[in-house]
């Protein structure tokens, strides 16, 4: 037991002391007249593939806020362990600290223990985490790894439902992506193969789906390691930038100069040993 | 009722039949949100609580699985302090006491069915808001609707291994047939004092009926 609870669960449900922050800040903004910013989200294409040696996974790149591309090359594959990679779809902030929250527990967990964690351990852990959250967390995501019991794909969904399948595409492109996976997937795949067939379902789901597009990523996961590509493809429709736009040094005149010291006084030192022993 | 459900749902068929000498679980595979998108077509439904002791899930996937992981262990650690397989009875209790207490926040049901050596095969029912109910068979999920004419009719006590399995083949087809939000691949686990055997059946050898 000492081993899995690494970090406290909270004495109740939930931890919401953010919306209280948004809640004052929204105020702030003179009473409503400005719109606070709508969250970040990776409308987003990714998917996973179980092959013969190992796990491939795939996402696309873009990141949307509103209308708006927010980052055209975000990273939604995001490491877990050594052993275990894991894609997010969703609201950008809540896959980015849930799957951060999930490395953390899951390197104490091996350093406590002294052994590498398993997918099987993620999943529950993730599991615990999103249904004590009931869906408020936007986290739909993909996690994929090899362990000592062979090579997994897990699907979790915001509420807190996993499904343990060979093949899968989540995010808003994720009709698009399982059309081609549900019609090339065979198993036991080769590698090169499964990597194609990965990077034409995110293709797919980029040409398909306004939420996804840019570059396709792709991490492959196998019991000798891992090979994270970034980009895999870059995206076709790529701007060239026609001259520069940054500003010279220089370009802002300097009027006057004034230079304050600041004069420090030492009051109070005092010296902590700390105990090593 | 199904699409207020958020998240994933397990709109499904799910039952449960004693024969002389064992139990019958069974159920569909299909997983949906929203009622028009299915999820998943090979979710898993049934759950295996303790060595001899199954139980079928429907409602809310996430609070489903979030209950029997609960109960999971606590059926294991309470086998461990009694030194003895769990009862049936005891497994059934823990979900109806996770589902009663909880019945605010949760939409699952379940089916729990097993075998233990005071009462032999049993079947009981939770229901939604955390009712407890033992009956020799029972059926439960959306697509029960369709087969309660079904399984009323044909069901007989003390029926052998086969015929049991028929039986809970047939109305596993039958309303994974008319229910839209039931399908997949039918599952069924025999639990006897000897053991416990899956069988899944893929949809396109379900047995047929008139129009298909």
């Amino acid at each position: 037991m000492a081993l899995s609870n690494v970090v406290e669960t909270p004495a109740s449900g939930f931890n919401f002391e953010n919306v209280c922050r948004n809640v004052a800040l929204e105020g702030l903004l003179q009473g409503g007249q400005t719109k606070a910013p709508k969250p970040m989200k990776t409308g987003t294409t990714i998917a996973g593939v179980l092959c013969k040696n190992g796990v491939v996974l795939g996402a696309d790149t873009r990141a949307t806020s509103g209308e708006v591309v927010a980052d055209k090359m975000c990273a939604k594959i995001h490491y877990i362990s050594p052993n275990i990679y894991c894609c997010g779809a969703g609201t950008a902030a809540d896959t980015e600290k849930t799957t951060d929250l999930l490395s953390s527990n899951l390197t104490i967990f091996s350093m406590n223990s002294g052994r590498n964690p398993r997918v099987v351990m993620a999943v529950n852990i993730l599991q615990d985490m999103l249904f004590r959250y009931r869906g408020q967390i936007g986290a739909s995501l993909i996690l994929g790894g090899v362990d000592c019991t062979g090579n997994h794909l897990y699907k979790v969904g915001p509420y807190g439902s996993i499904d343990n399948v060979p093949y899968l595409a989540m995010g808003s492109g994720d009709l698009a992506a399982l059309g081609i996976l549900e019609d090339r997937f065979k198993a036991n795949m080769e590698m090169e193969e499964a990597k194609e067939l990965v990077r034409d379902a995110i293709h797919s789901g980029i040409m398909s789906d306004l939420g996804s597009g840019n570059n396709i990523d792709i991490c492959v996961i196998t019991k000798q390691g891992v090979d994270y590509i970034r980009p895999y493809q870059e995206s076709e429709y790529k701007d060239k930038r026609q001259r520069r736009y940054k500003y010279r040094p220089g370009t802002t005149s300097i009027l006057t100069e004034k230079i304050v010291p600041l004069e420090l006084e030492v009051v109070q030192e005092t010296v902590q040993r700390m105990d090593t022993a | 009722m199904d699409s207020q459900i958020k998240g994933v749902s397990t709109g499904t068929t799910i039952l449960a039949v004693t024969f002389n000498g064992g139990v019958i679980i069974g159920s569909d595979s299909r997983a949906s949100i929203g009622g028009n998108y299915v999820s998943s077509k090979t979710i898993n439904k049934l759950i295996q609580v303790h060595d001899r002791i199954f139980c079928c899930i429907a409602g809310s996937l996430a609070d489903a699985q979030a209950v029997t992981k609960a109960a999971k262990f606590q059926i294991s650690f309470h086998s461990i302090q009694m030194e003895s397989p769990p009862l049936v009875k005891a497994a059934a209790s823990v979900l109806k006491e996770l589902c009663y207490n909880n019945k605010e926040e949760l939409q699952a049901g379940f089916i729990t069915a097993g075998w233990d050596r005071k009462k032999g095969p049993q079947v009981y029912t939770v229901a939604l808001g955390g009712m407890l109910l033992s009956q020799p068979f029972t059926i439960g999920g959306s697509g029960s609707t369709y087969i309660y004419g079904y399984a009323d009719a044909k069901y007989k006590p003390d029926m052998s291994r086969e015929e049991c399995l028929q039986f809970a083949t047939n109305a596993l087809a039958l309303a994974m047939g008319r229910d839209n939000v039931s399908g997949g691949v039918a599952h069924l686990v025999v639990i006897t004092e000897e053991g416990v055997e899956h069988v899944v059946i893929p949809g396109d050898k379900l047995p047929k009926f008139h129009d298909e």
